[in-house]
């Protein structure tokens, strides 16, 4: 069974270019734009992991992770948080979150398939 | 496993313009008296977002520019920074660098690395000028978010921003980078995590079962929110095949009429119910094209700024109906006439702050930018409040570079003059784009969308110039006549009237032809056969009938044997198909499968014209 992954990004390219990356490695992935989108396709199906952009108008990475957690589905879904800059802060806050890691941008394609390998294999 | 990301370069210049237009609306909006939060904040988003695309595609160049104004940015909404005039012009250069920047990887030429590396210097230097004495967040997960004020008098009132959205965390200042060598990592102890119970309450996430997440707040004036990005080649072939069904349609109708002429039968109630929902698709098909002028518009703060400042000008825009829809494919076509018009108005139109105000006028020159539907069309004006156009000096100016022109034209052909090619009133302004474009080129760009270009000015009061263009390209209200064996088209828009011509009201002038009398005006009178050389039945003065068009160059009256009906017709290209033929602006093919032509009454009326003012 093909592990599915939720991506998460305000920006088209970045979208597409993950979405190529995790396809050519063979996941299932689906892609959303923002945080409603993205609760809307969890709210259909348990993914295997979650990959959220952190820096997003509207609703951040960070209300999408805590929302995330209260579903029953997603108690133990691993949810990685791609963010610019790794200070302190964001990593308190996403931890506080609930995100399971995070992962800066931008990153090495082959990097990020093996860490989502990590997690889903 | 080797990844090309060159395949997503695309998709990231799109943005990464979007992101600049941004930029640049914003900035202009600014007030520096009182910045809007909101504003300065979405600022620094875009910064950071087309940053952040850069840093993953490579392009150093833009990465370093954008991320000198994302610090700028961020200084100005932790409140360290002042919002001043140098900031918003060293910003839109930093802008135009990235544009720069943007259009030699799209073309695969150099980037100019030397100038993008010195607008970012100037904007490190404006944002190392930041008050140190503030420092933004210093607790982490703090419940408050709020950059204490530095200086609550002076300072812009900006907080950072509380709601969600904020953008990335930047580390307080003056305490030393934490140790990046981690790419990634795993807050490990607690994993799975659990949400700790003092989490930040930010409000947007109540802790019931069914999540909700507080809308985005989006900033006013921006005009959607959810869509997909979709190739116009797909819509044009989606209305393509909208087009061929409605002409299919109207087969099978005229086949059903021909053969049970007028009965209501089952067919025929299909038939009316198909044509019902293929008007409905065909609108909607189309609307999918429609984009709000907006996209053109949003240029012109800009443009109009730079070019008041290098004429030494005061100019106030006023920009309205910009939600105003109008085909893509007329967007791309309009933007250039639409430029040249506004530049002429600053240049030609409004005078310098001294003139102004001897002449009692306000400093400050006013150009209106607006646009509206009117019935099937869209009307765009470019209003100023400048000095005019001066009959005497248009006529005598016409004389000298020989252009055909007699006292007794009315004021409206009078102001059509300016659009002659050759005539030109004073020194070009050198264009900011580097094209030349004359007004002669305006006024055929406007027709070869369809649309007609008027004037109305008053001297020292100012111009109006009303560009009138059809919705879209692609189908037309047509009313069908026929000379002779063929069927013509002509566009509604064009016909004023039709009627009968008698003995009286028709009389033959020597030298010019046929006129005839109609409410008192004498109107040349043209022959549809004979236009297109073909074997006419009127032949006397009372047969046929006598249609009324109007264009730029004034009013003519066609004749034709008949007028067979009114219709939306499918425009097919005759050019693309065949050749390009005067006096013929497309085709379309009729119900019985014939092809019609649809007739181009700009030139034929100005054909008219030509002709009657030469033998005057």
């Amino acid at each position: 069974m093909t592990a599915s992954i939720l991506t998460v990004d305000d920006s088209a390219s970045m979208r597409q270019m993950l979405g190529f990356i995790l396809k050519s490695a063979g996941y299932d992935v689906v892609q959303a734009a923002n945080t409603e989108e993205a609760m809307s396709y969890a709210n259909e199906r348990a993914f295997d992991m979650v990959l959220t952009d952190q820096n997003m108008p509207g609703s951040d990475g960070l209300s999408l992770v805590r929302a995330l957690r209260t579903l029953p589905a997603y108690g133990r879904t691993p949810i990685i948080m791609l963010t610019t800059e790794s200070s302190d802060e964001i990593k308190s806050r996403g931890k506080a979150a609930g995100a399971t890691g995070w992962m800066v941008k931008p990153f090495d394609p082959n990097r990020l398939l093996e860490i989502v390998g990590k997690f889903v294999n | 496993m080797a990844i090309d990301l060159r395949q997503f370069h695309d998709v990231f210049f799109e943005e990464a313009e979007e992101h600049l237009s941004a930029i640049e609306r914003l900035l202009l909006n600014l007030d520096l008296a009182h910045p809007s939060a909101e504003d300065i904040n979405g600022i620094f988003r875009a910064a950071h977002s087309i940053k952040g695309g850069a840093n993953m595609f490579g392009f150093g160049e833009i990465s370093g520019v954008t991320h000198a104004m994302e610090t700028v940015f961020d200084g100005v909404r932790a409140g360290a920074l002042d919002v001043s005039g140098e900031i918003i012009d060293t910003v839109l250069r930093g802008s135009d660098a990235v544009r720069g920047a943007l259009a030699a990887q799209r073309a695969g030429a150099s980037v100019d690395a030397a100038s993008a590396l010195e607008i970012a210097s100037q904007l490190e230097r404006i944002a190392s000028t930041r008050r140190s004495a503030c420092v933004p967040n210093t607790a982490p997960a703090a419940a408050d978010c709020r950059a204490p004020r530095c200086d609550a008098a002076a300072g812009p009132a900006v907080s950072a921003p509380g709601a969600a959205g904020d953008g990335a965390e930047r580390a307080p200042a003056g305490e030393a980078q934490p140790a990046q060598a981690a790419d990634f990592g795993l807050f490990v102890d607690d994993f799975p995590a659990r949400p700790e119970a003092s989490a930040a309450p930010r409000g947007d996430v109540p802790t019931h079962a069914e999540p909700s997440i507080a809308a985005g707040v989006h900033a006013p004036g921006a005009v959607e929110t959810l869509s997909i990005r979709v190739s116009t080649r797909k819509i044009d072939r989606l209305i393509d095949l909208v087009g061929e069904l409605v002409i299919g349609h109207s087969m099978l109708r005229r086949e059903h009429e021909v053969r049970m002429s007028d009965s209501v039968d089952t067919l025929a109630l299909g038939l009316a119910n198909v044509e019902r929902n293929l008007r409905d698709l065909q609108d909607a098909a189309l609307a999918i094209r429609m984009i709000p002028i907006a996209f053109v518009f949003d240029r012109f703060p800009r443009m109009v700024r730079d070019l008041a400042h290098k004429l030494g000008k005061k100019v106030e825009l006023t920009m309205t109906g910009e939600a105003t829809e109008l085909d893509k494919a007329l967007i791309e076509k309009v933007t250039d006439p639409l430029t040249h018009l506004i530049r002429n108005a600053i240049d030609h139109g409004i005078e310098t702050p001294e003139v102004r105000a001897a002449a009692g006028k306000p400093e400050s020159g006013k150009v209106t930018l607006r646009a509206d539907h009117q019935g099937g069309s869209i009307v765009i004006e470019v209003i100023d409040d400048g000095r005019g156009l001066p009959r005497e000096n248009i006529l005598a100016m016409a004389r000298e570079r020989g252009i055909a022109v007699s006292d007794s034209m009315s004021d409206s052909q009078v102001w059509q003059i300016i659009f002659e090619p050759g005539f030109s009133t004073s020194k070009q302004v050198t264009d900011i784009s580097g094209r030349g474009v004359g007004m002669d080129v305006v006024r055929r760009n406007i027709h070869e969308m369809g649309g007609r270009v008027e004037v109305r000015t008053t001297p020292n009061a100012g111009t109006r110039i009303s560009i009138k263009l059809p919705l879209t390209l692609a189908i037309l209200e047509g009313m069908s006549v026929r000379a002779g064996e063929e069927i013509y088209i002509i566009p509604l828009t064009h016909i004023t009237e039709s009627l009968q011509p008698t003995a009286a009201s028709v009389s033959s002038v020597s030298g010019r032809g046929r006129v005839v009398a109609v409410r008192g005006e004498y109107l040349p009178v043209v022959s549809l056969a004979d236009t297109f050389n073909l074997p006419a039945d009127a032949q006397r003065r009372d047969e046929g009938i006598l249609v009324i068009l109007e264009a730029e160059g004034g009013k003519t009256a066609l004749l034709v044997d008949e007028l067979m009906g009114q219709h939306q017709v499918v425009i097919k290209s005759l050019e693309t198909n065949y050749r390009r033929v005067p006096g013929v602006s497309g085709a379309t093919i009729m119900g019985d499968g014939r092809v019609a032509l649809i007739l181009d009454v700009g030139h034929i009326v100005g054909m008219c014209h030509s002709r009657l003012d030469r033998a005057a």
